[in-house]
């Protein structure tokens, strides 16, 4: 197994970097060109939820990230130092018309979708997706197929 | 009206063109609209609702990545023209961008076009 760890100040700037890196290794390992785009959209995602959740819990703390090539699958994970407490964070893919009501209703957050947003959109991108929390944070691990790397030696 | 907004530093994460059209309001964005560059559209659109523009369009056809936190200010652009009685129409026919409204449901909130004038015709 391959894995690649990176491990970044959480601030917003670097969520690209982190997609970034993403790309350029599932794009290596052979994730399939049209799957491509969800792998940046969920990494990104994963991120940016572990930033905004070290912004109120941990600021000093990094937010690492760790993929893996093996058997045939690219995994990513992202860890933050906090813990799942909004119900909607448990309920992944999931925003029935009340919840969306609510989401653009006059009564909901002006400027920010609610917290487990970006899940419902991990959760709708990723066919295997699995969330759990311990005692060092949340764990959000995101799972692709991987053919492998392309032979660049062949015609 | 018209003006580019490169983001600071030089780079072009999110760039920002306004145009007005009669009564509407048309942004054009480009780049990436994540958790980095979205306050800077969130800003863009709190001063258009500020300045009186109530009818706004957002081009989305040079948009290249689209989070849910661009849609946190979509959304709250859409909340903030609304309590002015006014309206908010997208421009996008990006599958990949698409594909985030579908997942989420907002597909059924915001009215999406083909094109700018597409939009407009819709609009008044």
């Amino acid at each position: 197994m391959a894995t690649v760890d990176v491990s970044f100040t959480p601030l917003p700037a670097h969520v690209r970097t982190a997609r970034l890196v993403a790309l350029a290794m599932a794009r290596r390992i052979g994730v399939a060109e049209d799957t491509l785009d969800e792998v940046r959209l969920a990494v990104g995602e994963a991120c940016s939820r572990a930033v905004g959740v070290h912004a109120v819990r941990a600021p000093g703390t990094p937010v690492t990230m760790r993929l893996s090539d093996d058997d045939g699958c690219f995994t990513v994970e992202v860890t933050d130092a906090g813990v799942l407490e909004d119900d909607l964070e448990t309920e992944i893919g999931a925003l029935d018309a009340s919840r969306l009501s609510a989401v653009v209703g006059p009564e909901g957050p002006l400027d920010a979708l609610p917290p487990g947003f970006g899940l419902v959109v991990i959760g709708g991108l990723v066919e295997q997706v699995d969330v759990r929390c311990d005692e060092s944070g949340t764990h959000v691990t995101m799972t692709w197929p991987a053919p492998g790397p392309i032979d660049l030696t062949r015609d | 009206m018209s003006e580019a907004l490169p983001a600071a530093g030089g780079r072009v994460d999110l760039t920002l063109s306004t145009k007005v059209e009669g009564d509407r309001t048309v942004v054009a964005v480009g780049g990436e609209i994540d958790v980095y560059t979205a306050p800077r559209l969130r800003e863009h659109l709190i001063d258009l609702v500020s300045g009186g523009s109530y009818h706004l369009i957002i081009d989305m056809e040079s948009v290249d990545f689209l989070d849910s936190t661009g849609l946190g200010v979509l959304v709250g652009g859409l909340k903030r023209v609304r309590s002015h009685d006014g309206s908010l129409h997208l421009v996008c026919t990006q599958d990949r961008i698409l594909k985030i409204f579908r997942i989420t449901g907002l597909t059924k909130v915001f009215p999406i076009h083909a094109t700018v004038d597409e939009a407009l015709a819709a609009a008044e």
